[in-house]
């Protein structure tokens, strides 16, 4: 199917089912229950799951395939999103300019950085790409504040020229839409006490997140990302062969870059507000963190690891004490009390202690990320089967 | 004339705290190839040395004295630190003021035990990983301590005074034969500054002249066959990342007076001294220690108010800039040395 492989037709598929059904089993608790605080399914996060998982699948196409760990993968995500909101600003408030145009632009930014960050690798290139993407942060924040608004950030005002749109000057900020369908438009469907929210945004994140999946999965089979597999394994026996790793690198590197500019764009277009701080290295550092969380090189680790961490996010920082006290108050009154003060730097604003802390664990015990815990149970569960096959079967004598 | 001169020497403190932070970095790596990307969290955690030594030292009790009034007539409650009872007052307000050099003596056994747990509960298991999960996995562990940090002294920075006696500035322009008052230069960042040479001198000391740092020298360059001559390596170089912890620590201690620490601190200070590290060339000393001055003067040049009118924005980027110009013409950095980190 769709020049596919089986496995990967069926990864892909299962892939869109839950991308389209996601506003309902994101929400797994009726609305007025206590554990809907564990729900999901609002149109804010779902659109970021998928835009942080475009990210994520672009950052693990360069770091995936070619092992090459760039450290300013943000900066891209902020050009982007400084396109999108400036074509919103000028051309129209319809997203397809927008995405295209961040999407383009974040591609020659990457094709500038590529060009000469690539000319070194290992900790080298890190540290290239790092300062880089620090360089767009401070001069985004500080001299370039008439392009990017500076601190306060840049957004769309009423008075934007919009040279394709009927002149507005009075009412409200026109909001991004899609021929005419607003992105925060949803559509809510209340069953026996679920409330599903179906919203634009999302939808059309969804469906441009399948795409790039597709596009990633078909870069992975591909000769060229056998090419990228070889240049992480040895580049020096790649030179031999008189192969110039060069362009394939810088290539990948570009594309993935058009991945964190896509994302931007989406982002803008959901929100139409580009801060400098999405440039910042903790923001390169997040989607290090949602890759290997996932599983590195893997197809679907990167996106698994996106929503992971924006699930918990969300989540964590909304527990705080007084539910901790509910959730424990079955116990006597120490115990409850005890549990509470053990817990309580681990939530709230402690979110990025809890964080650090999974992270760490990922890397020390499960290198391979979430993707690896998967293979690694479904193996156990197979071992047990073929042990009991092992003993039915005999061993012919040698 | 004098401007130069006032801008050496402000780009001189900053850039002694690269260097100090650099030189232990370029330790770590030279003695157990690890890049450490928790190198910013321990000076972060210094400066907290310094902050909670403070914190300890004026633990007070409530006396009600009955000589002062407040507004209200009633007796006045005043706080009275433990060691004021202990030494009297004169000595205690002497400690108390002096707290920040003292914090020294608080932190270096502090700084070279975590060090220690450092290295053997975590780094140990990663000599052979590739450098990209040591830098993830030290990574994650900065997030940690930085976050610990902010949870128990909250997101504010903290300030922490220098001792009296060093509060104010020196008249360097009068004391070099100028107009006086043209080159003023706060007493505290002349004591940094020398105290991170002292620091400096004593490292590169240790390591030359003394056998165990001799060991350590011979283990940089040949791990495997110091090894084999029956000598524990790995122990010495557990000391060193000790010892490459205390210097970041100390350099965080000293820095206190002139930056309030937060928990922040130490990241922005590590994205700064790897750019120093790979423009000094990896895995060489002295480089570290040239590069930090280097830039912290390239860059307290570049935020000279005539630079930046002819260059906008020039004083947040040069430095970034010098490391991409640095690794394009010398690839291994100024004083890097063949086959380190080549791949």
């Amino acid at each position: 199917m769709l020049g596919l492989k089986r496995k990967d037709a069926v990864l892909l598929i299962i892939v869109s089912i839950l991308a389209v059904l996601a506003p309902i089993f994101l929400n797994p608790f009726p609305e007025q229950s206590a554990l809907s605080q564990f729900n999901a399914g609002y149109p804010d996060l779902m659109q970021r799951f998928v835009i942080f998982g475009i990210f994520a699948i672009g950052f693990n196409i360069l770091f995936g395939l070619t092992g090459y760990l760039s450290f300013g993968h943000a900066a891209f995500l902020g050009a982007g999103s400084y396109a999108g909101v400036w074509m919103l600003k000028l051309l129209t408030i319809n997203v397809i300019p927008a995405i295209i145009l961040s999407t383009a632009v974040a591609g020659v930014f990457a094709l500038i950085i590529g060009f000469i960050s690539l000319r070194r690798s290992g900790i080298y290139f890190s540290i290239l790409t790092l300062a880089f993407a620090q360089m767009s942060f401070a001069l985004a924040a500080s001299v370039l504040t008439p392009i990017t608004g500076g601190e306060t950030g840049l957004q769309t005002a009423l008075n934007d020229p919009r040279i394709l749109d009927s002149a507005n000057t009075t009412g409200n900020i026109p909001a991004p839409s899609l021929f005419g369908m607003h992105m925060s438009d949803s559509f809510q469907l209340n069953v026996a006490g679920w409330l599903w929210t179906f919203n634009v945004g999302y939808y059309l994140s969804a469906v441009i997140m399948l795409a790039a999946f597709y596009v990633a999965i078909r870069l992975f089979r591909s000769p060229f990302g056998i090419m990228l597999r070889a240049i992480k394994s040895n580049q020096n026996r790649l030179n031999y062969t008189g192969i110039n790793a060069k362009p394939y690198m810088l290539s990948c590197f570009v594309i993935s870059g058009m991945y964190a500019g896509l994302a931007g764009g989406l982002m803008v277009s959901m929100d139409p507000l580009a801060g400098a701080e999405r440039m910042q290295w903790t923001a390169s550092g997040e989607v290090v963190l949602m890759t290997i969380l996932g599983g590195v090189g893997t197809l679907i680790g990167p996106v698994l690891g996106a929503g992971l961490i924006k699930y918990f996010e969300n989540i964590f920082s909304k527990i705080n004490d007084n539910l901790l006290h509910q959730w424990f108050s079955f116990m006597p009154e120490g115990a409850e009390n005890f549990f509470v003060t053990i817990i309580h730097p681990f939530i709230g604003k402690g979110w990025h202690l809890t964080l650090g802390l999974i992270f760490m664990g990922v890397i020390i015990f499960l290198p391979g990320g979430l993707v690896e815990l998967g293979q690694r149970m479904s193996k156990i569960f197979s071992s047990k089967n073929s042990v009991k096959n092992d003993k039915t079967k005999t061993t012919p004598a040698e | 004339m004098d401007q130069i001169i006032l801008q050496i020497l402000n780009g001189l403190d900053k850039g002694s705290a690269y260097a100090l932070i650099a030189l232990g970095l370029t330790l770590i790596f030279g003695t157990l190839g690890v890049v450490n990307f928790a190198h910013g969290a321990l000076f972060m955690l210094g400066a907290f040395c310094a902050i909670t030594f403070s914190r300890i030292l004026s633990v007070s009790h409530v006396v009600i004295d009955e000589t002062q009034k407040d507004f209200l007539g009633n007796p006045l409650k005043v706080d009275i630190p433990y060691i004021y009872d202990w030494f009297g007052e004169p000595t205690g307000q002497a400690i108390l003021n002096w707290s920040v050099p003292l914090a020294i003596l608080f932190t270096i056994p502090v700084m070279i035990t975590l060090g220690v747990i450092i290295e053997r509960g975590l780094i140990k298991h990663f000599y052979k990983r590739p450098h990209a999960d040591q830098i993830l996995v030290t990574f994650g562990l900065a997030i940690v301590l930085q976050e610990i940090i902010k949870y128990y002294f909250g997101a504010n920075q903290i300030p922490n005074p220098a001792p009296e006696a060093f509060i104010g500035s020196f008249d360097f322009g009068a004391a070099i034969g100028m107009k006086a008052g043209s080159i003023i230069y706060p007493y505290w960042r002349i004591v940094y500054f020398c105290f991170a040479m002292l620091l400096i001198g004593s490292v590169f000391a240790f390591l030359q002249f003394t056998t165990f740092g001799m060991v350590v020298r011979a283990g940089m360059a040949d791990r495997e066959t110091v090894g084999l001559l029956g000598i524990n390596i790995d122990r010495r170089f557990t000391v060193m990342f000790g010892v490459a912890a205390a210097v970041a620590g100390l350099a965080g201690v000293m820095y206190t007076p002139i930056n309030p620490p937060n928990y922040h601190m130490g990241m922005d200070f590590l994205v700064i001294s790897f750019v120093v590290v790979v423009v000094g060339g990896m895995g060489s000393l002295p480089g570290a220690v040239a590069a930090g001055l280097l830039l912290g003067i390239l860059e307290s040049f570049a935020s000279m108010r005539q630079v930046i009118e002819a260059l906008p924005g020039i004083n947040q980027v040069v430095i970034y800039l010098a490391a991409i110009v640095i690794l394009l013409t010398r690839p291994r950095g100024l004083m890097g040395r063949k086959g380190v980190m080549e791949e």
